[in-house]
């Protein structure tokens, strides 16, 4: 097939930018507006509601994180239309401000002074307006490479570092040189690999940051507060269950997913936006898969691969989550959860490129409107990721 | 081709992994690189677990398992060509 010429079925937002799904979102600003929006969600059928954690007494870099993954989801081009709701007007409205440089429909509704009630039946007049304004969006024919993909694994077992891994890898290494915006991320879980990460930097300036970047959470997050090996946390319990053994065996797995020859041209923030154009981006990530994916989907991914072994089961409400093994126990024991069964890779019945190419058309599916197994079994994780303690 | 009961990443590597379910102590394993598709076979000495590995040569305490051709860890039990290798003879140089 020639990939230069593949296209989807999709919807070109106010920006320019490519969502491949529909969501009319009701996007709490802080942990205590949950109730609001789940109410405005359970009345307007054709909403969701993203409920989460945090966003009250954060600050400094947790502060600027908070607000970049709050504007960044609403900002996705997944999002139709977005209701921001907060316990006031300030921060409610920097969100709805964030949301609106889009140019797509977002309202803003604060509980203090008005109750819970009051801003429910408001926001879910407003949420019932949008709901008609997104189900009258069409489809356009939009190139395949308009489609962010963003990658990371998840309870992987040595059968990720042999078949799943690198069918997403060969997935990139055919799609990026096309325009396609790639990312993968997890920090912490490229350490015994992180010479080779460092070396499929575009640049000798984008090795350093990566360097830096990776040394930071070395030292800052594992090195300060960890009391063991982290023998039972990185690699997991599962991880090993599958006959993953080290930090390092795991790690040279999990950089199978970036192919042979790609390079990623720049180092990201966590949640923010990629700016250098398309190719291959490195995001600073914890390796815990839904706080991976949800800062991957406020940077602007539409789309999700994953990759795994011993079957973990991770979605995410506003980003199709592609789940991919290579484990045949996993295909035999799990098969609701698997889209992508690459498992013919170990029985040597399946090259890595007629692999690649099986993944790259259930991209295309999914990006016309298959559900994935994620999406059908309802799997909706949001997690934010939160640097510190609030004050 | 017959589907291999174990597959090793590169030629300088001294483990490989299982890639069938019940692999049982005795079995005459079919084994292949996978980077250039060459074959040969070996022996388990142990039942290995699909995705756990077995050792292609004897190692030594203080020895480095090398898997992709790269380091993965020290050894800190002594291993025979054949044994199951995991977390009770191999543990990481990192953290």
């Amino acid at each position: 097939m020639d990939l230069s010429k593949k296209t989807v079925w999709a919807w070109r937002r106010e920006n320019g930018r490519v969502g491949i799904r529909n969501y009319v979102a009701i996007l709490p600003l802080d942990d205590i507006s949950n109730a609001a929006c789940e109410a405005v969600a359970a009345h307007i059928q054709g909403t969701i509601a993203l409920p989460h954690a945090y966003g009250r007494l954060q600050f400094g870099e947790d502060l600027d994180l908070h607000f970049r993954t709050m504007i960044g989801t609403g900002a996705n081009a997944n999002v139709a239309a977005c209701i921001v709701i907060g316990i006031e007007g300030g921060w409610t409205q920097k969100v709805v401000d964030g949301i609106a440089a889009t140019g797509k429909p977002v309202a803003g509704f604060w509980i203090e002074g008005n109750g819970d009630i009051a801003t429910v039946a408001a926001a879910s007049r407003k949420a019932k307006e949008f709901v008609h304004w997104a189900s009258e969006q069409v489809r356009v024919e939009c190139p395949l490479t308009d489609v962010w993909i963003a990658a990371k694994c998840g309870e992987s077992d040595t059968t990720t570092g042999l078949a799943s891994c690198p069918t997403v890898g060969n997935m990139y290494d055919k799609l990026v040189p096309l325009g396609l915006y790639g990312c993968f991320g997890e920090t912490s879980e490229l350490t015994g690999a992180e010479h080779l990460a460092a070396a499929r930097a575009v640049s000798p300036e984008i090795s350093a940051k990566f360097m830096k970047t990776w040394s930071a959470y070395q030292n800052d997050v594992i090195e300060a507060h960890k009391t063991s090996d982290l023998s039972d946390s990185q690699p997991t319990k599962g991880n090993i269950a599958g006959g993953l053994t080290t930090i390092e065996e795991k790690a040279l797995g999990n950089l199978e997913k970036i192919g042979k020859q790609v390079k990623f041209i720049d180092v990201l923030e966590p949640a923010e936006a990629p700016g250098r154009g398309a190719g291959l981006y490195f995001m600073d990530t914890s390796s815990a898969a839904a706080e991976c994916c949800t800062l991957q989907a406020a940077a602007g991914y539409v789309l999700h691969i994953f990759p795994t072994g011993q079957g973990n089961v991770i979605g995410n409400p506003i980003m199709p989550v592609i789940k991919v093994t290579g484990n045949p126990k996993t295909v035999r024991l799990m098969s609701e959860h698997i889209d992508v069964d690459v498992s013919g890779v170990v029985r040597r019945e399946l090259t890595i490129d007629q692999a690649g190419d099986s993944l790259i058309d259930m991209i295309v599916r999914t990006s016309n409107g298959r559900s994935t197994a994620a999406e059908a079994l309802g799997h909706r994780e949001f997690v934010m990721t939160k640097l510190y303690r609030s004050a | 081709m017959t589907a291999p009961h174990l597959l090793v990443h590169a030629h300088q590597d001294n483990v490989g992994v299982v890639v069938v379910e019940d692999l049982t102590a005795g079995t005459d394993m079919l084994c292949v690189i996978t980077e250039d598709n060459s074959d040969f076979h070996a022996t388990a000495n142990q039942d290995v677990p699909i995705g756990h590995k077995i050792a292609l040569a004897d190692l030594a305490v203080g020895d480095t398992v090398i898997k992709y051709g790269q380091d993965i860890g020290r050894v800190v039990a002594a291993i025979r060509q054949g044994d199951h290798v995991h977390t009770h003879n191999l543990k990481t140089k990192r953290w």
